[in-house]
């Protein structure tokens, strides 16, 4: 409707000669009239024709111009429906009085037509205006309704994806929005086939479903790769390299990814664009942070990507915290930041460490002001607890029940020193393993078996390191520092595994043997090598004898083999 | 809050300078800034000395200048920094990608 089109005008008056003036007024200007004489005719009137303006004779028989006013407004509803009186009155009370009763304006008696023709023109703006304003107002509440169902959608999509895993293990504590994903948050974690448990918490750039997309995949690959025994760095490559792929430049993911040692007591941290994660020391309330070494994930090539991570000691009851940048930018009343420092101050007050997690979510609560929800915090603290206190966790392969596969076989590998540097053949060989009919369901078991066989293998036997070193905290730190270092100056020798299968009558015997080019570790011909064995490698060796039927070292210690029996 | 940039008279360097918060509002002045020159500079500064703040999504478009400045060959200093603004990029660890100074 523009401006000078054609409107429909309601004119009610009971005046025969004013009407007439106003209808050859009106006419002239090319819009079309409806004449009436009271008010009850107005509003019968105003029903069946809708008229686009309404002028309206203050006072008429039957119903006055007052009453007739409101009667239309509220048949019109949210249609605007400029109404200007016309009135001989001239007093502050009566004109209030017009504008109480719904009118938008008023003219007063006698007419001049140059005033008149000007209203109608400015109303007929007005209610253009108001016509475009309520069609866009209806066209933006489709499109967030729209919107809401198709995160909806989005978000049944990712949870199926990205389902809780183990999250809901007695040793972890998480607090994340429902709709986290939407804030670009995510939060996975999973036991790996070792028994170990990998978490990653993750915050894209962005929000709404750009920062989703690149939540899909990323669940996708950690849940794939955890289940089949990849190791964290593994993990985090090909999640890096598939996020560098997908996702355009100058959106990525800030992430920290924590793999927890229950059984060795340790855990393996990388940082990459998340604030200071905390080790809270259970005996001596220490704080130690653990900082950002990297940048996120999704911004380098794989070639330029580095995933060196930071190792620490941790003793039962000690707690790892991890956060988004949502806590320590949390806004105060004033425009603050909450910050690093009243976190920590946090820490410092606490009692009792059980205790820590809910007194920072209350601290940052009364922060930010009591009326103000905010969604966009996410937190989580993972508790260092003996490995056999954590319930069993359903391993979705367990359910797979495939009577097809391998059934007796043999299999060599053998390792050269440039593969040993950079490849975990673990995932390999236990992918083989499941392959087994019936061995499946003994998948952790044997991750346990062939992990410690080869770390042993390699660390003692191919790098020669000592693992008494471990019983200190320098040690540690110096053991890992000398892996590393010997192994990137590995020049001969190699590691191989010889597996061989057969069936019995209700169930197999795996056999494994893993053998290195080392001299061995033995030194004393007088005590036998198990013996020897127990006391050089740790915890290791006791865990993989008493998960199988036989374990035998023999060459000085450079050979070793294991028989793994399983009933149906 | 606002963005300028400049070219040095040789126009081989072009600075672009930004006021108050540097976030996702800032997008399109931030790629005006550097899409708008003719000839493509072979050093790109950014000050930071009037920024009050960043947030991801601005180190998401330090990310796209970094791209349209020629990738691993580009050559990007991010300047006057306050401690606020560095803590966050050293967070990110940027300093592997951009001199910060």
């Amino acid at each position: 409707m523009s401006e000078s089109s054609s409107l429909k005008v309601l004119i009610a008056d009971d005046t025969d000669t004013d009407r007439m003036i106003l209808e050859s007024i009106v006419k002239r200007e090319g819009h079309q009239v409806v004449s009436v004489c009271n008010g009850v005719e107005a509003v019968n009137a105003y029903e069946q024709e809708r008229p686009d303006i309404v002028l309206m004779d203050a006072l008429m028989p039957i119903l006055d111009g007052f009453g007739a006013a409101r009667q239309i407004k509220a048949l019109a509803g949210e249609e605007l429906v400029p109404i200007i009186f016309l009135t001989s009155l001239n007093d502050t009370e009566s004109l209030v009085k017009c504008l109480d009763a719904g009118g938008d304006d008023f003219l007063s008696k006698p007419y001049n037509r140059v005033i008149l023709q000007a209203k109608i023109k400015a109303f007929s703006r007005m209610r253009e205006m108001n016509i475009t304003m309520q069609e866009q107002r209806d066209q933006i509440a489709l499109h967030n309704s729209q919107l809401l169902k198709e995160q909806a959608v989005a978000k049944h999509v990712f949870d199926n994806i990205a389902h809780t895993g183990c999250l809901g293990a007695s040793n972890v504590n998480y607090l994340l929005s429902p709709l986290a994903v939407f804030n670009g948050d995510i939060i996975v974690a999973a036991m790996r086939p070792s028994g170990n448990m990998l978490v990653l918490l993750g915050d894209f750039t962005g929000h709404g479903l750009p920062a989703a997309i690149g939540a899909m995949p990323l669940a996708s690959i950690f849940y794939g790769m955890v289940q089949k025994g990849f190791s964290m760095i593994d993990i985090l490559r090909e999640i890096n390299q598939k996020l560098k792929q997908i996702l355009p430049i100058g959106v990525f993911c800030c992430a920290t990814i924590v793999d927890m040692d229950f059984s060795g007591r340790q855990i393996k941290v990388w940082n990459g664009g998340l604030p200071d994660c905390y080790i809270y020391r259970k005996d001596s309330g220490q704080v130690d942070a653990v900082s950002s070494t990297h940048l996120p994930l999704g911004v380098l090539d794989d070639k330029e990507f580095r995933d060196d991570y930071q190792t620490f000691p941790m003793n039962h009851g000690d707690r790892f915290y991890m956060w988004s940048d949502g806590i320590i930018e949390s806004r105060g009343p004033e425009g603050g930041m909450y910050g690093e420092d009243r976190l920590k101050a946090v820490f410092e007050g606490n009692q009792l460490p059980a205790e820590v997690f809910d007194e920072v979510l209350k601290d940052v609560q009364a922060y930010i002001g009591t009326d103000e929800r905010d969604d966009d915090i996410s937190m989580i603290e993972l508790e260092m607890v003996p490995a056999d206190s954590l319930e069993a966790q359903e391993q979705e392969f367990t359910k797979h029940n495939s009577t097809a596969g391998l059934i007796e076989w043999s299999l060599d590998l053998e390792l050269k020193p440039s593969t040993c540097k950079i490849f975990d053949p673990l995932p390999l060989l236990l992918n083989i393993l499941v392959e087994v009919p019936g061995l499946r369901r003994y998948s952790g078991e044997l991750y346990t078996i062939m992990a410690e066989l080869y770390s042993n293998t390699l660390e003692h036997g191919l790098l020669q390191l000592d693992s008494a070193w471990k019983s200190t905290a320098e040690g540690f730190t110096r053991y890992y520092t000398e892996r590393e270092e010997r192994l990137s100056k590995l020049q001969d020798g190699g590691i191989s595994f010889q597996l061989s299968h057969q069936t019995s009558a209700n169930g197999g015997r795996l056999i494994i043997v893993v053998q290195d080019t080392g001299q061995g570790f033995s030194r004393d011909e007088n005590v036998d090598l198990d013996t020897q064995m127990f006391e050089h490698s740790g915890r290791g060796i006791p865990l993989v004898k008493s998960l199988c039927e036989t374990l035998r070292y023999s060459n000085n210690g450079s050979r070793v083999e294991a028989v793994f029996s399983w009933q149906q | 809050m606002g963005i300028q940039s400049h070219v040095s008279k040789d126009g081989k360097e072009l600075t672009i300078s930004i006021h108050g918060r540097f976030d996702f509002s800032a997008h399109q002045d931030f790629r005006n800034s550097y899409e708008s020159v003719e000839a493509q500079p072979s050093l790109f500064k950014v000050d930071m000395n009037e920024t009050t703040y960043l947030d991801s999504s601005a180190l998401g478009m330090l990310l796209l200048l970094r791209d349209h400045a020629g990738g691993n060959s580009s050559h990007i200093e991010i300047v006057n920094c306050s401690p606020d603004v560095k803590k966050i990029l050293t967070i990110s660890n940027f300093e592997q990608l951009f001199s910060i100074q």
